[in-house]
């Protein structure tokens, strides 16, 4: 991910870049310090708990200070001027554990990132991912990821944040998702094999649908160069108009223009935790799941209009 | 007869640290008429430990006289804390202690009629490491890619030993303590020596979570296993996780990320020419990727939790080892 290639650069930068670390927006009337002098004081003490390594992280490796001082910031910029991300229906997020499930798309999963903030910013969730594990064999890319509060998508992980009352995301196409060609754009793939209608049945929590709009168009793939993803051990190659043409200026994504929608919770209270090892109902649940997230996609899109504007 | 009732107890590795320090915890319970300790060495004064009314007797655990002495002195309860992890050790020569050894001990655990308990010291190890397993492992978990060297595969060969040993004596009580890194004062280990070079190299774009238990809670964690009945596997680990970085900076050590095929280049080389210990492959994959172990079943059993955090059992080690933090009283006087 792009982004992330900026940390080492934000980190240098502390000194200069202080004021949005959070201080800003506390009340100042009984400090009497300058509002630059206080932020220099609390980006020389965040400074100070980095290097000395003052701070907790959890079983996952989730560092929260990290997140929201680091990473988050990065991708707000993003999240507000680039993809001008319109949100809805974040009401019908719950509180306590709940099941979020995405379409997937964007060639990088830039979506991801995206559901985060929207979900930090605006519900003051934070949305814990489950990713594939190639994520966790890249170098820099696996540990941010779990510094950023995400783990492997497995049956074990997922039950045990469930459990903790965490909100949970998963994209069920997975690769098949992220990496579709442009031409099929907004057409939902298999959702997996419907493991994660197992784990809300176990875990007893309801299933948050949550449609994304706009990652379709931010890197149009428009072919796939099978034997080089072969040989780099990628899932595609993608080629689009502006990549590898470009060269790491084709890494930009186009400014689409990005709606996020949270549909209504499914609960699955007449379900009882059995369900799970009946195979047929946990199909029955994924194509439900499915076709109710294929829909608010269309409506968004539609509420949307225009790709760029 | 009151089954947990230990008389006899049989510390094996009793020359090395944790050996040493459970002998004198164990000779110190007036409830034990007699604690033997066994060793291929015996104890030095390296160790720092007094053995008090311990019975030391030199026997290699490799070879039948095991079995005499366990027979001959009625032995009830076994203590078995022989695993050995250091790599400066010949790699042959480790396998043939751990696993051979644990094959005679097991053997004449077998044969004696007064055997009635088994506590074993394995490790965390034998859940390996890998980006393809769940974050945290319970007992009941098997990783994807089990180890496949190093003592880590000697930890799993021993456990199935045991599990064989508890199929054909049913009537013992056998519990397996799989231990995260055991970091204290007076611990040596491939880690803290890791921790203890000049400048600390790491892998390269991975911070592993790791998991530390406190010599003292792993001695009262055997203490209990041995006087009281508490059969099943467990892990053991005090509370919470560092990342390697953290655990680094916490100790004020310097350190210079490197990608990995070069570092384990650099582990050959402190082997050959410096006389260091030298990366061992499950030392570097614990290095690149981690693990974190679930004690919520241990501590359930036992109806207690761990003096130290992983972060306390750290820090005191640190302590102990005179780590400063250069950096921090360096930022603290701005």
């Amino acid at each position: 991910m792009n982004a992330h290639h900026h940390d080492d650069h934000a980190a240098d930068d502390q000194d200069a870049q202080v004021i949005p670390l959070g201080t800003a927006r506390r009340d100042d009337s009984a400090d009497e310090r300058s509002p630059l002098e206080r932020g220099i004081a609390s980006g020389l003490a965040f400074l100070r708990r980095r290097l000395s390594g003052d701070y907790d992280v959890d079983e996952f490796g989730f560092d929260p200070e990290f997140n929201s001082t680091l990473l988050l910031p990065l991708a707000r910029a993003l999240y507000e001027h680039w993809f001008r991300v319109e949100l809805a229906g974040v009401e019908n997020v719950p509180d306590g554990g709940a099941l979020v499930v995405a379409n997937h798309s964007g060639v990088i999963p830039l979506d991801a990132l995206m559901l985060s903030v929207a979900l930090h910013d605006h519900a003051d969730r934070q949305l814990r991912l489950l990713g594939a594990d190639l994520v966790y064999q890249i170098p820099v890319l696996g540990h941010l990821s779990r510094k950023a509060g995400h783990t492997l998508a497995c049956q074990a992980d997922a039950a045990r944040l469930l459990a903790k009352g965490e909100l949970v995301g998963v994209f069920p196409e997975g690769f098949k998702g992220v990496g579709k060609p442009f031409a099929e754009r907004y057409k939902l793939q298999r959702f997996g094999r419907g493991g994660f209608v197992g784990t809300a049945l176990r875990a007893g929590v309801p299933i948050v649908p949550c449609a994304i709009v706009g990652a379709e168009e931010i890197y149009p793939k428009i072919a796939d160069v099978r034997p080089l993803a072969r040989l780099l051990g990628l899932p595609y190659f993608p080629v689009t108009p502006t990549f590898p043409l470009l060269g790491p200026a084709g890494l930009v994504p186009l400014p689409s223009k990005w709606m996020i929608r949270f549909g209504e919770p499914m609960t699955l209270d007449e379900y009882d935790a059995d369900t799970a090892d009946d195979p047929m109902t946990v199909f029955d649940i994924t194509d439900h799941v499915r076709e109710n997230v294929q829909q608010m996609l269309y409506e968004t899109l539609l509420r949307r209009g225009p790709a760029f504007l | 007869m009151p089954a947990a009732a230990a008389r006899v107890v049989l510390v094996t590795g009793v020359s090395r640290f944790l050996g040493a320090r459970v002998a004198n915890t164990l000779q110190a319970d007036p409830g034990i008429e007699r604690v033997i300790g066994v060793d291929t060495v015996p104890p030095g004064a390296s160790t720092g430990v007094p053995l008090g009314r311990t019975e030391f007797v030199r026997v290699d655990i490799r070879t039948p006289g095991i079995a005499n002495l366990i027979a001959s002195a009625g032995v009830d309860t076994v203590v078995h804390l022989h695993l050995v992890t250091s790599s400066s050790v010949p790699r042959a020569k480790v396998k043939e202690l751990n696993v051979i050894g644990t094959m005679q001990l097991l053997a004449a655990c077998q044969r004696s009629p007064d055997m009635r308990k088994l506590v074993v010291r394995s490790s965390a190890a034998v859940y390996g490491s890998s980006p393809m397993d769940p974050a945290v492992f319970t007992e009941r978990d098997e990783p994807i890619e089990g180890p496949k060297s190093g003592y880590a595969k000697d930890a799993v060969e021993v456990e199935e030993y045991v599990r064989g040993l508890m199929r054909r004596r049913s009537d013992l009580t056998v519990s397996v303590l799989r231990f995260a890194n055991v970091l204290g004062p007076g611990v040596d280990s491939p880690f803290t020596r890791y921790l203890r070079l000049p400048v600390v190299p790491t892998v390269l774009g991975f911070d592993p979570r790791l998991q530390f238990v406190h010599e003292d809670d792993g001695v009262e964690v055997l203490r209990r296993m041995t006087v009281e009945d508490h059969p099943g596997c467990f892990n053991v680990a005090g509370d919470g996780v560092l990342l390697l970085s953290q655990a680094l900076r916490r100790a004020g050590r310097p350190y210079v990320p490197v990608p990995a095929p070069s570092l384990s280049m650099l582990g050959d080389m402190g082997r050959r020419f410096a006389g260091l210990s030298g990366f061992s492959p499950e030392l570097l994959r614990w290095l690149t990727y981690g693990r974190v172990i679930d004690t919520a079943a241990l501590a359930d059993e036992l109806s207690w939790h761990p003096k130290y955090s992983s972060e306390a059992a750290f820090a005191d080690f640190a302590a102990a080892h005179g780590f400063g933090r250069p950096l921090t009283s360096l930022l603290g006087r701005l």
